[in-house]
């Protein structure tokens, strides 16, 4: 965090300014949902609306993080630890979408002694 | 004898030691949620075709809440920079507001949970089903009931229920409860949809019931993996109000004697405060919305 005390009005603006996206944002968001005329689910099906609410939410976690948590100015130490983490994160995100495929009746089990898809055999159909 | 590295960055990470302590609490956090949020993914796209459970969140309040913890993310920051620029009675009335607003949140949640705790969904032996509330007579008075379920009905033997249905949470469209009357079935057609204030209140015998449930963890994975994230997310509110509370009542004296380390004290508590409101970013759209 920068600790120059005369930058503190500037950032103190920056701070308002950034309060204000965040409310822009989730107002947003609130719209998707609450009105006919944009409701994305109805309209474009629930992969865009998943995508457009994320995508807010990552924008606004973003600034929340940038600007609020000052990691957009900070020691290498802590965008390590950050980095570090993250890379944990969307991996252990990816081996539980990768593992959605282990369910039993979703595909991709295997009969050990023949080798052939058991789908049918799991799911009883 | 001192602790090292309070007030002046360390040598060799170029950061005073509780910030690099709070970034690391912090990564465990991350993987914390990380976790929660992939079992959320999990169970979402492995749930079957229409069985998870849509359209039962408030989601006005949740906005509601969201601007709350917004907020006083704003008010944090503003408070630290306040002390930066030593004037120290900004800096109690940010974090005022701060405290103010997580206590709010707090308020805004246990109503919310309040109201999922008598608020029902009802599986009926035809096939049907509908979600509403069960007010029942006790003594001359009438109350809402909170926690019943099927189990509820065989334990007190209840033999009929008095259930205000939702018109606008109507999961099965026309596939209404029988004994609803020709008048009642065409109100909640002609208003289905219009919002919970049209409500149709029937009569349901407890031998038609095949299973009946208030919206708590039991009624479904939706709401068990709801309860559970927002549980725990209202948990670190409260841990962060709490200590956001001790700076704000018992940190004068530092400030006075130590000005210094007070301010990263601030900036510290304030990264944790960050990070909650930063969770509930996702878990707003991810709970209410999708």
């Amino acid at each position: 965090m920068s600790d120059h005390t005369h930058d503190i009005s500037k950032h103190r603006k920056t701070y308002i300014m950034v309060g204000a996206i965040l409310l822009v944002g989730t107002l947003l968001t609130f719209a998707l949902d609450h009105f006919e005329s944009i409701d994305l689910k109805k309209r474009a099906g629930m992969l865009v609306a998943t995508i457009a609410a994320l995508s807010i939410a990552t924008i606004k976690g973003g600034f929340v993080a940038g600007v609020f948590m000052h990691l957009n100015d900070e020691k290498k130490w802590i965008y390590w630890v950050m980095g570090f983490t993250a890379l944990f994160a969307i991996g252990m995100l990816g081996l539980t979408i990768w593992s959605m495929k282990d369910i039993p009746g979703q595909g991709n089990q295997f009969d050990r002694t023949t080798g052939l898809p058991i789908v049918e055999k799991v799911s009883g159909k | 004898m001192d602790i090292p590295f309070t007030t002046k960055a360390r040598p060799d990470t170029g950061l005073y030691n509780a910030k690099l302590g709070i970034w690391l609490f912090l990564a465990s956090e991350v993987m914390l949620f990380g976790a929660f949020f992939s079992a959320y993914i999990l169970l979402r796209v492995g749930a079957d075709p229409g069985t998870w459970a849509h359209g039962l969140m408030n989601v006005p309040i949740g906005t509601f809440n969201t601007f709350v913890l917004i907020a006083s993310s704003v008010t944090v920051v503003m408070a630290w920079a306040a002390l930066k620029s030593r004037n120290y009675s900004l800096y109690r009335n940010c974090m005022i507001i701060t405290i103010m607003c997580a206590l709010g949140f707090l308020v805004v949640k246990s109503f919310e949970y309040a109201e999922k705790f008598r608020h029902y969904e009802v599986w009926m032996k035809d096939g049907s089903r509908m979600t509403g509330h069960i007010d029942y007579d006790d003594g001359g008075v009438k109350k809402h009931a909170y926690f019943w379920s099927t189990k509820t009905l065989i334990k007190k033997k209840i033999e009929s229920i008095s259930f205000t249905s939702d018109d606008a949470n109507q999961w099965a469209p026309g596939q209404y409860y029988p004994p609803m009357t020709k008048e009642q079935l065409e109100h909640v057609k002609k208003y289905a949809d219009k919002g919970p204030q049209h409500h149709a209140v029937v009569t349901i015998k407890s031998a038609d019931i095949q299973r009946l449930s208030a919206f708590v963890p039991a009624h479904s994975t939706f709401f068990a993996i709801y309860f559970t994230m927002t549980a725990l997310h209202g948990v670190h509110v409260l841990g962060g109000a709490i200590v956001l509370s001790y700076f704000l009542f018992r940190g004068r004296k530092m400030w006075q004697t130590d000005p210094d380390r007070f301010i990263n004290r601030i900036e510290v508590g304030g990264l944790f405060w960050h990070f909650v409101d930063l969770v509930w970013i996702f878990l707003f759209p991810i709970m209410y919305i999708l």
